[in-house]
């Protein structure tokens, strides 16, 4: 689980940077990176899932 | 894209608010002892000035040579026919630098400052448990090339700067006093150590609850913050002449909106805290005044007062809320409340400069004839440029720093023994308390 959600903050950038370069309007460009913004947030909330203190653990 | 020129007033002014920037590193040192445990406290005080040394020697040994300058030699990827900007290319040591009092020389020293402050956050993060040469190799990684190869894109005249003559994306991304290259990296890399360390032991119960580890002197953390005022006053003035062109004069204003940000955050901390338990608290509102701060960095030399109280009352109120929602819904242990002091309230005021920020005078890395003199942050594109940076944080300075710390773990285990945890970092480590007169702690886990 921790390493789709590095892999998915990493793919959430990248489609950021395509936006930038495939897009020329404002809208299009701000759509698009705004999906990269919500990918990456899956992203995190996957990482930050992997990271929570099992059970046992705790104590 | 020309490096900026100096007056030999500019000159003076920024030499002597360059000189003042080590107090906001003192500040933030005192508040992480503070807020840690007493056992702790010789260890983190100086775990912080062995992390300033080997800043300074990363930074001096490969830093600089990787982040550059406005105008200097630089690596490029082409895309779309345009040119991206990624890693500077000057030699390594600063060979071939001329401390002449340029604008070049006054960014290596103000850097030079800039990387200690950023190494200084992640320790409030790893506060009690992390051992002192594993936070020094940290450091030195960060130093080495976290730090250099972000700031290059934002003040080196790297692809993030570039958006707006590039791409036509606002005016690039922009951020005066190092609200990303200092904060937000710095608070993404406390969040990495974080969870390659783990809580304090105690800190989470089997049933549930996360039991509130009171840092040891509060009078420590409230004169950090205001040694951190000063030295964030020297931060953005500097920051905003030799990074975004602007002239000394401006520095009232930018200090006058430093000062709001911070003062409106600390006192919405404290009304929150005191609404939601029935008194104000003295960690949180200090937490509160240094997101304050945090947040104005990005925009403070191109916001009104009266925003920069706007800016800082959201930051107090996302501070607070932010600090509870890590601390017991995803069960990150950060003592010093680093990751949203500096990453949380970082991400913020870099969003709000996409939204409030007024830019009277043609910016340092925009074609100036590209875009009107007066130019509203929103039609122009820029929060789009903002968002576009924070996206970078998250999307690619968090993987990098978390594998980065990893690796090192690997080899040079982050976290103490369970017994040096017990005994306190600082005699386990150190060998003497911080506190020798005094009975500082009492056993109050029982080593599992």
């Amino acid at each position: 689980m921790k390493v789709v959600g590095f892999l998915m903050l990493l793919a959430g950038w990248f489609l950021a940077l395509a936006a930038i370069v495939l897009f020329a309007s404002l809208s299009l460009r701000g759509a698009f990176v705004l999906a990269g913004v919500a990918v990456e947030t899956l992203g995190l909330i996957l990482v930050f899932r992997s990271h929570l203190i099992p059970r046992e653990e705790k104590g | 894209m020309p490096a900026v020129k100096l007056t030999e007033v500019t000159t003076a002014a920024c030499l002597f608010f360059i000189f003042l920037v080590p107090l906001a590193g003192a500040g933030l040192a005192l508040m992480n002892v503070g807020l840690g445990r007493s056992r702790s406290a010789g260890h983190m005080m100086m775990a912080s000035l062995c992390a300033f040394a080997v800043a300074a020697i990363a930074y001096f040994v490969c830093g600089f040579a990787w982040q550059g300058f406005i105008g200097s030699p630089a690596h490029f990827i082409t895309l779309s026919g345009k040119s991206w900007n990624w890693i500077a290319a000057e030699p390594f040591f600063f060979r071939k630098f001329s401390f002449d009092g340029s604008a070049v020389s006054l960014t290596a020293l103000l850097q030079i400052f800039c990387v200690g402050f950023a190494a200084l956050i992640p320790l409030g993060s790893g506060a009690d448990r992390w051992r002192l040469r594993a936070s020094c190799l940290s450091t030195g990684m960060l130093a080495a090339w976290t730090y250099p190869l972000f700031a290059h894109w934002v003040w080196g005249g790297g692809w993030l700067a570039q958006l707006g003559i590039n791409y036509g994306i606002g005016r690039g991304f922009l951020d005066v006093g190092g609200a990303s290259s200092i904060q937000v990296l710095g608070g993404l890399t406390a969040l990495a150590v974080t969870w390659i360390l783990g809580p304090r032991r105690g800190k989470y119960s089997a049933d549930g609850m996360a039991p509130a580890i009171p840092g040891h002197n509060a009078v420590l953390v409230l004169f950090g913050c205001m040694l951190a005022l000063v030295g964030w006053i020297g931060l953005n003035c500097a920051s905003a002449i030799l990074f975004t062109g602007g002239a000394a004069s401006g520095a009232a204003l930018i200090a006058i909106n430093t000062l709001l940000a911070a003062s409106a955050s600390a006192l919405t901390a404290a009304f929150i805290t005191k609404v939601r338990f029935g008194k104000p608290d003295a960690s949180l509102t200090a937490n509160g005044w240094v997101g304050g701060l945090v947040a104005v960095s990005a925009s403070c030399a191109f916001v009104s007062p009266a925003e920069a109280v706007v800016i800082g009352s959201i930051a107090g109120a996302v501070v607070i809320f932010s600090v509870e929602w890590f601390e017991l819904r995803m069960e990150v242990d950060d003592p010093g409340g680093s990751i949203s002091v500096h990453a949380v309230a970082g991400i913020w005021g870099l969003l709000a400069l996409g939204v409030f920020g007024q830019f009277q005078r043609p910016v340092l890395n925009v074609v100036v004839d590209s875009l009107p003199a007066v130019t509203n942050a929103i039609a122009s594109g820029q929060w789009l440029a903002q968002l576009i940076g924070v996206a970078t944080l998250v999307g690619f300075v968090l993987p990098l720093t978390y594998g980065a710390n990893r690796l090192i773990n690997r080899f040079y285990p982050f976290r103490v023994s369970v017994e040096g945890e017990r005994q306190g970092m600082d005699l386990h480590e150190l060998g003497a308390g911080a506190y020798p007169e005094f009975v500082t702690h009492t056993d109050e886990f029982l080593p599992r």
